[in-house]
């Protein structure tokens, strides 16, 4: 479940990068199509975090340790919504260009968190 | 105090303005890529400051340089992104300044590790120039630099 979730929201954010990098690429500020999609890209996470903190509870035991691990879960809950609030300071493709990186550093999060679980199957 | 003052004025007297609605107080270093790299350096600034407190919290005595050297990475970053939101010409040198410092060390600390890597029995942000962090910590300050050496 976790690590479905985790592949899914760097595929995710990458698209999400991508398409902020089009945007960025032909001078367009972040627009509403823009924030539904970090608004869904957001929604995963927000699940990604309910289902992390529930399997800690149940007991189980990420490889790197509990504080990293969630640490690292709310670290990639807070990238693309805080980098979407920058971008509504700087209308230009600078606010774009921004999203692309916040959506890139969480793509770089889930890989790091999928190591950190570490342990296949859940 | 004795070099030039460039205390901000009343508005257009620097010359042309390029944003107009700019925030009260004078020159926004946060516009235009300066958004980038404050974005970026918010995100170093994350990743160095919980780093350094995990590491410095939990196991000091394993690695006790290592975790100093993180920690006072932490400490640079935080103020760079500090004077960035900040803004002004006196942040503007500091933040100059700070960076110029970043780079060195990033440098010194890179060079260090891969001459004797017995020293650091774990890595610190700056370890092999920042290879972990996807050379991002020595990509910024020379970027930084280049954004600031133009006063806003």
């Amino acid at each position: 479940m976790l690590d479905a979730l985790t592949v899914a929201i760097g595929a995710a954010a990458l698209a999400l990068a991508a398409w902020c990098g089009f945007a960025a690429l032909r001078n367009q500020p972040t627009k509403d199509w823009h924030f539904i999609g970090m608004g869904v890209v957001t929604l995963l996470v927000l699940a990604q975090l309910v289902v992390g903190i529930v399997m800690l509870a149940r007991g189980q035991r990420p490889d790197e340790g509990s504080v990293i691990f969630l640490a690292y879960l709310v670290g990639a809950f807070a990238a693309v919504p805080a980098a979407g609030l920058l971008s509504l300071s700087e209308r230009t493709k600078w606010g774009s260009v921004t999203v692309a990186a916040g959506a890139v550093v969480l793509a770089v999060l889930e890989v790091r968190l999928y190591d950190i679980w570490g342990t296949p199957g859940a | 105090m004795p070099d030039t003052d460039h205390t901000p004025a009343a508005a257009g007297s620097a010359g042309a303005a390029p944003d107009a609605p700019a925030a009260p107080g004078g020159r926004r270093l946060v516009s235009g890529p300066g958004l980038l790299l404050v974005w970026l350096y918010g995100v170093i600034t994350v990743g160095a400051v919980s780093r350094s407190v995990y590491q410095i919290s939990t196991e000091f005595d394993r690695a006790p340089l290592p975790y100093t050297l993180t920690g006072a990475a932490a400490l640079v970053y935080c103020f760079i992104t500090y004077s960035l939101v900040r803004g002004g010409e006196r942040a503007r040198r500091a933040a100059r300044l700070c960076c110029a410092a970043e780079l060195a060390g990033v440098l010194v600390v890179g060079t260090w590790t891969l001459l004797r890597p017995e020293a650091f029995p774990d890595a610190t942000v700056w370890s092999q120039f920042g290879m972990g962090y996807l050379f991002i910590p020595v990509i910024l300050p020379i970027t930084g630099m280049l954004w600031l050496r133009v006063r806003r």
